[in-house]
């Protein structure tokens, strides 16, 4: 069976490994390797800055709750989401988010130009019961985080950490980190979150 | 994107096609000394293997897929910076600002490149531009009789404005009921619509430690006598005497002032709750009722249909 050139890799395991990878890490050298050379993905839009410390602790929460298995922030570039949600997403919003909260599940509506929605109040309200404003809507309820309040002892670590990432945090920004979130709300911490989503295109 | 990145991504994607190609050329070959059909000679618990060649409508299928690759390559983006024949693009992604995406918007029809959010937005004007231009001569009053410029405006609420007023407009607490006629910062068309455009920020200040537990008690009597509710004379009188405080606002009467978003207290409508607690509670932590600006969400026409539906709904 020496003709049968099959056998050299059906039957020798490490060989058919070598030959699987090479075939499936094409696609990633192709599609994922550039961009990270790419610097147009690197720029961010003009208005963006970087989260301040409660909308950082209310980005944490945001991620704790779950609320990314429910709510995108990715608007795509079609007439149906713009109508509803506004401009569409672009690559300079998302360049200092680690990781990004773009999400793949719309069981809520896609929250990536949320900001400046809704007023503060209607937020708190919606949050500790969402019947209490929209009667239709399904989404559970979130009491606890009025009640919770934040002590802030990791701030100024998960900023730091952000600027090894790229993102300008000032040494202000980290010091006062502490003293801009301790004793605030969950609560707080969360529609302030929520309230700069989206506003830096513009 | 450089053209190093560029080049790499051509030469591995169409690499990687061509070798596809040849391995499925090469394994079509029979070149064993095998015949078709007959056994390859090894056996694994009880199962042999024939030497069989690949089906024919697999392999055409297999062709077929390479083809569409390679055409589809040729077509749209995807080798690199080679932007494709048709020069379609889905969108202008890399934009820094409104302003950028409007210029790009130009830049692109310039350059011959077919967006297609761009060619989507362009379709719908098409159809629904005359449609909003026919109302924008319209007065605010005129779009409320407009049973069609109504189920327009109808639209829109439902989708932008039920979430506080809810799908009924009828409100909750804390979100003004719409239906009533009772408008804080004026009921007129135009008032209507400046809120919906600019948005409004209402401050009714905290006065618990101004006046005290004892003076709030006596200002909530005064309050609800103020729409004909019976109280307790004795309190409601005491409230009266430091009434100047509100009157700054409410007005001397009590009857609200709509340039301040002032309520109105002798209706019996409140947004905050009308019960002898839910007025203690405003007067002790003040309330700052926010009505978010619609103005880049939706734009001038838009608004003008909604402010038309809004007065609509309490005539």
């Amino acid at each position: 069976m020496s003709k049968n050139k099959h056998e050299k890799v059906e039957k020798h395991v490490g060989w058919f490994a070598v030959f699987a990878i090479i075939a499936i890490s094409i696609g990633g050298l192709v599609e994922i390797t550039p961009l990270l050379f790419q610097k147009q993905l690197q720029e961010p839009v003009k208005n963006l800055r970087p989260y301040t410390a409660l909308e950082l602790e209310g980005r944490d929460i945001y991620i704790r709750e779950g609320c990314v298995g429910c709510h995108s922030q990715m608007i795509r570039p079609f007439r149906a989401e713009t109508e509803r949600y506004g401009h569409y997403s672009v690559a300079g919003e998302h360049v200092w988010e680690f990781p990004h909260l773009w999400g793949s599940k719309r069981t809520g509506p896609d929250l990536a130009r949320v900001g400046g929605r809704y007023s503060d109040e209607w937020h708190y309200v919606h949050l500790v019961n969402p019947r209490a404003v929209v009667p239709e809507s399904n989404m559970p309820a979130y009491p606890w985080l009025a009640e919770r309040t934040l002590d802030g002892n990791l701030t100024a670590r998960k900023m730091r950490a952000f600027r090894t990432l790229g993102v300008p945090y000032t040494d202000e920004d980290i010091e006062g980190a502490q003293a801009a979130v301790q004793g605030k709300t969950e609560m707080e911490a969360l529609i302030a979150y929520l309230q700069s989503l989206g506003t830096a295109l513009r | 994107m450089s053209s190093f990145w560029s080049w790499w991504i051509i030469v591995l994607t169409l690499g990687s096609l061509v070798a596809i190609g040849l391995l499925l050329w090469w394994n079509m070959k029979n070149f064993t000394d095998v015949e078709e059909g007959e056994s390859m000679g090894h056996e694994f618990d009880g199962i042999i293997e024939l030497n069989n060649p690949l089906p024919t409508w697999w392999t055409v299928l297999f062709w077929i897929c390479l083809a569409w690759g390679l055409l589809y390559l040729l077509l749209y983006p995807g080798l690199g910076n080679f932007p494709g024949l048709l020069k379609w693009q889905s969108a202008n992604q890399f934009v820094l600002s409104l302003e950028e995406s409007q210029q790009a918007k130009i830049d692109a029809r310039e350059a011959g490149f077919n967006v297609q959010y761009d060619r989507e937005r362009v379709r719908a004007d098409e159809v629904f531009g005359p449609i909003f231009q026919q109302y924008a001569s319209l007065e605010i009053a005129e779009i409320a009789q407009d049973r069609d410029a109504l189920r327009i405006g109808q639209r829109l609420f439902l989708q932008n404005c039920a979430q506080c007023h809810g799908s009924d407009a009828r409100g909750s607490q804390g979100f003004p009921n719409l239906t009533d006629g009772v408008f804080n910062w004026g009921s007129s068309p135009q008032h209507i619509y400046t809120t919906i455009m600019e948005g409004r920020q209402a401050a009714m200040p905290a006065f618990g430690d101004q006046l005290g537990s004892q003076g709030i008690a006596e200002m909530t009597a005064y309050v609800l006598s103020l729409s004909g509710r019976t109280v307790d004379r004795d309190l409601a009188r005491a409230g009266e005497q430091q009434w100047m405080v509100c009157a700054a606002c409410h007005g001397q009467d009590g009857k609200g002032n709509p340039a301040l978003g002032a309520p109105d207290l002798t209706n019996n409508v409140w947004t905050y709750g009308g019960s002898e607690r839910a007025i203690n509670e405003t007067l002790m932590y003040g309330r700052n009722g926010v009505m978010p600006a619609f103005k880049d969400i939706l734009g001038e026409d838009k608004v003008k249909i909604l402010s038309g539906y809004i007065l609509s709904l309490s005539q």
